[in-house]
């Protein structure tokens, strides 16, 4: 078969449409110090993080395979570092930011070896117990508030509404930049080889990829996006505890985020994070009874819609708006040629 | 030096009661391959209805767990059966997300009925009482009590795998769930008896943990990682293996607590993740 | 022999997810009979054994043991129903000895001539053996243990795939050498074999599959060695008809 007779495709009109209306979102957004009030652009931080820890979970779980319950580590690591930077050595936190989210990402090449003993449900509860050896380390070093925490006092310099308007473009750029980023890895070397090792491990180790070092990739880029949302989170919380940090309730609501949403998709944690706070202003008024609704609804989803909210989306509607997959298209008179039977050459 | 003898065989007898708590993840696990995130929660759950039993009626614990034991196994047969067995694939995601649900599930459960307080079930004199083993070294009766009823559970249950029907039948299907079927065996049914024989092992632990100690509806994930981590250190090879690893965390965390009390578990976690990095199969893999 | 048969398949498709494995196949086979199944790699000889014990899914009607439905049944029930398979590549259960391995039949819960007794009698060496870790044993050994192994169940039907797949011929032999005093208990057998010499000799009827179809089906004795390399290699499909 020639060459020319097929094309691949990764881009769809509907994903066309889709990066120009969250470029023009964005924009739109991006003003928002200037009409919106503090409440609304605090609550839209907020959603920020648990967005970008939630697309961090499906980077692992969705596309990697691999189930964690212990990314709060990475969390409580950002945002520790960030305080450390902003008190200690008297930086900008606001330039503290990505460094802390880098201070994560480094972190996670030596705890990978420790977890990367493990597979499947080891695997989720031995991350658990990494990050709970963190929490303990820290709660234990009084110099950093010990187990009733620290505030963020390097940005009492900074006037409140400076502080407020850099601390949603922050999250704004930064929410943006993980969407892109996650999509960026999918669509990559990485990423293809990710897609392939989900589908087989063994048949794509013999096809040459490198199935350690690819999985290397995803938790370590992982680490560096819970690093970042750690970071943002504390930066606009001013406060931070290790029971809040390490709390294995970020990896639960992700884990709701995520399965709700539509799993191994780059839209459903964006969808399932709306859901999340829509039902979190709706009922979290109900306290315990609201939880128990979350755990049944991700266990309604999982046995029931594993696909998720999205998932149902786009298979009813053909819909993808972010492209990870190569779509062959063959012109008709080879796809004609290709349906003949193969003419055995013995 | 007798303190430190003291600490170390204080230390074992704790490791008795984490050896109950691993040993129903240890068979779950071995049968099926499947993780269960909850399994902490359900041995809080079983101290709680052993607490509700002796409060509310004045039965004694004995009397509490001869009402408990069948329902408890009657309930994990049934939570195997109608919702775990169609969560089991080579994927262990569905079945990690399910578990973490009904963990949540459960703690706020918990929560709504009995409150956050920490409760703990009456056990008379036997809380208190305590016999001399040697100058300088006395235990409490109720934790020399707990470590045999660990050691007898732990020999019953490796007695069952090894010489019995349904034990054979629990291996045969953990190696091969196809071929096992092919012979006339239904994995979900043995899964399901898998799970009751699990929860009969959880309701005994549950209503230990609750004599001993005091339960609280948010203790379950800390009961979990201490089960997770002596499965992890005996390895799976017998059920013998799980207790050593029950017994070694144990000591652990009782020379963690003597040196500073702030660092016992954590001790606990840094030697399982040394383990882990130095033996991945554990100390007492598959022996034959 | 329609209405006698002991075990019927009715136009059976079988698929694995996207991909079509068999296609209308009808195959029969009466009591007391041996039938041989033959065909190349990838042909769907042992996808036919696995949907007709139930570990692929096939619709109720297609699959008949003794006139009643059994298609889709759980493989477990089909086999407490009398259908015994002795699977390619052995699957003994590693963690089991060989007594327990071959104890294991007995979940079928029939009754019938086969026990340990009976098996060790079989093949002796097994007794000798029997406290040994299963996989511990040579090859041929391990083939005489999940033949065993499905004795112990008392099947009516026992279907064997590809029991001869890396043995030496001479332990082959032996293992053959057995089937006489297997069938004359009035046992009936499918025998999947790569080895058309064999399936000729030790089978009454054959079947030839070739791409998930049947391409020939005959008498073993009258069946001419140029039929079956038509029907193996489909030079000439119609040909074969």
């Amino acid at each position: 078969m020639s060459a020319a007779s097929f094309t691949v495709h990764q881009g769809t009109a509907a994903s066309r449409i889709a990066g120009i209306v969250a470029l023009v979102g964005i924009a739109f957004l991006s003003t928002a110090p200037w009409w919106a009030e503090s409440g609304w652009m605090r609550e839209f931080n907020e959603m920020a993080c648990y967005l970008i820890f939630a697309m961090m979970w499906n980077l692992l779980a969705g596309y990697g395979g691999m189930v964690s319950i212990g990314q709060q580590a990475y969390l409580g690591l950002g945002g520790y570092v960030l305080v450390a930077l902003g008190n200690f050595a008297g930086l900008n936190p606001f330039v503290a930011v990505p460094i802390a989210a880098v201070a994560a990402m480094i972190a996670a090449f030596p705890i990978s070896r420790i977890a990367f003993r493990l597979s499947g449900g080891h695997f989720a509860i031995g991350t658990w117990v990494i990050a709970e050896v963190l929490r303990l380390t820290i709660a234990n070093i009084s110099a950093i508030g010990g187990g009733s925490g620290t505030s963020l006092i390097a940005l009492r310099g900074i006037d409140r509404a400076t502080r407020e308007s850099v601390t949603f473009w922050l999250c704004l750029v930064s929410v943006a930049a993980s969407v892109g980023l996650v999509y960026w890895f999918l669509r990559s070397r990485q990423g293809l080889a990710l897609l392939a090792i989900r589908d087989s491990e063994g048949a794509s180790e013999s096809q040459g990829v490198d199935v350690g070092r690819t999985k290397l990739w995803v938790y370590v880029v992982a680490a560096f996006g819970c690093g970042l949302a750690g970071a943002l989170y504390f930066l606009g919380n001013l406060r931070i505890s290790p029971d809040a940090a390490f709390s294995v309730n970020w990896t639960a609501f992700s884990i709701f985020i995520v399965m709700v949403g539509g799993i191994a998709t780059i839209e459903g944690p964006i969808i399932g994070v709306i859901v999340f706070f829509l039902l979190n202003r709706l009922f979290s008024d109900y306290g315990t009874w609201y939880l128990v609704g979350l755990g049944l609804l991700a266990i309604l989803a999982t046995t029931r819609f594993p696909k998720g909210l999205w998932g149902y989306v786009s298979s009813r509607a053909g819909l993808h708006l972010f492209p990870v997959h190569r779509r062959l298209s063959i012109d008709e008179a080879d796809g004609a040629e290709q349906g003949k039977p193969m003419k055995a050459a013995s | 030096m007798i303190e430190w003898l003291n600490t170390i065989v204080q230390g074992v007898l704790l490791g008795g009661l984490y050896a109950l708590f691993a040993m129903g993840l240890s068979l779950i696990f071995g049968v099926m391959r499947l993780t269960n995130i909850a399994h902490g929660d359900f041995i809080v759950l079983a101290a709680f209805g052993a607490f509700a039993l002796t409060s509310q009626t004045g039965i004694g614990p004995l009397g509490a767990l001869a009402f408990l034991l069948p329902l408890s196994v009657a309930f994990g047969y049934a939570l195997q059966r109608v919702v775990l067995n169609a969560t089991l694939a080579r994927d262990p995601l569905p079945s990690l997300v399910v578990t973490f649900g009904l963990s949540i599930i459960i703690q706020n459960v918990l929560q709504e009925i009995f409150s956050a307080d920490p409760r703990s079930i009456r056990a008379g004199e036997l809380t208190t009482a305590s016999v001399q083993l040697v100058e300088g070294i006395t235990v409490g009766v109720l934790p020399l009590l707990i470590f045999v009823v660990a050691v007898l559970v732990a020999g019953s249950l490796q007695w069952l795998f090894v010489r019995t029907t349904i034990g054979c039948a629990f291996r045969a299907t953990s190696d091969d769930r196809d071929t096992a079927e092919l012979m006339g065996l239904d994995a979900r049914v043995v899964y399901a008896w898998a799970s009751g024989l699990a929860f009969a092992v959880i309701a005994i632990a549950g209503l230990l943990q609750g004599m001993r100690t005091t339960v609280a509806p948010a203790d379950g994930p800390g009961l979990l990682l201490y089960a997770f981590e002596a499965v992890v250190i005996g390895g799976l090879g017998s059920f013998w293996g799980t207790f050593a690893g029950g017994v070694i965390l144990g000591v652990t965390q009782a020379i963690g607590f003597r040196l500073d009390p702030g660092w016992g578990i954590w001790l606990g976690h840094v030697v399982f993740l040394v383990i882990l990095l130095v033996r991945p199969a554990g100390l007492f893999p598959r022996m034959r | 022999m329609s209405g006698a048969a002991l075990l019927s398949t009715h136009a059976l498709e079988a698929r694995y997810g996207d991909f079509q494995a068999l296609f209308g196949v009808d195959f029969s086979i009466g009591a007391g009979e041996v039938v041989a199944i033959i065909g190349a790699n990838g042909a769907g000889k042992s996808t036919l054994l696995k949907t007709i014990t139930g570990l692929l899914r096939a619709p109720r009607e297609a699959v008949r043991l003794d006139g009643e439905p059994i298609g889709g049944l759980r493989p477990g029930e089909i086999a407490r129903r009398g259908i015994a398979m002795v699977p390619e590549g052995r699957r003994l259960f590693p963690s089991l000895s060989v007594e327990e391995n071959l104890r294991m039949g007995k979940h079928s819960g029939r009754t019938g001539p086969w026990n340990l007794d009976t098996v060790y009698s079989l093949f002796p060496m097994l007794h000798d053996k029997r406290a040994h870790p299963a996989t511990s044993l040579s090859g041929g050994q391990q083939q005489m243990v999940a033949i065993g192994r499905a004795l112990m169940a008392n099947p009516r039907l026992l279907m064997c795939d590809e029991i001869s797949l890396g043995l030496a011929p001479i332990v082959v032999k032996e293992i053959y050498d057995a089937l006489p005093s297997i069938i004359a208990g009035g046992l009936t057998a499918v025998v999947v074999e790569q080895d058309v010499g064999l399936a000729r000799l030790v089978s009454d009827r054959l079947y030839c599959l070739q791409e998930g179809r049947v391409t020939l089906a005959g008498i073993s004795g009258e069946v001419t060695r140029e039929d079956i390399s038509r029907a193996y290699f489909g030079d000439q499909p119609q040909a074969a008809r």
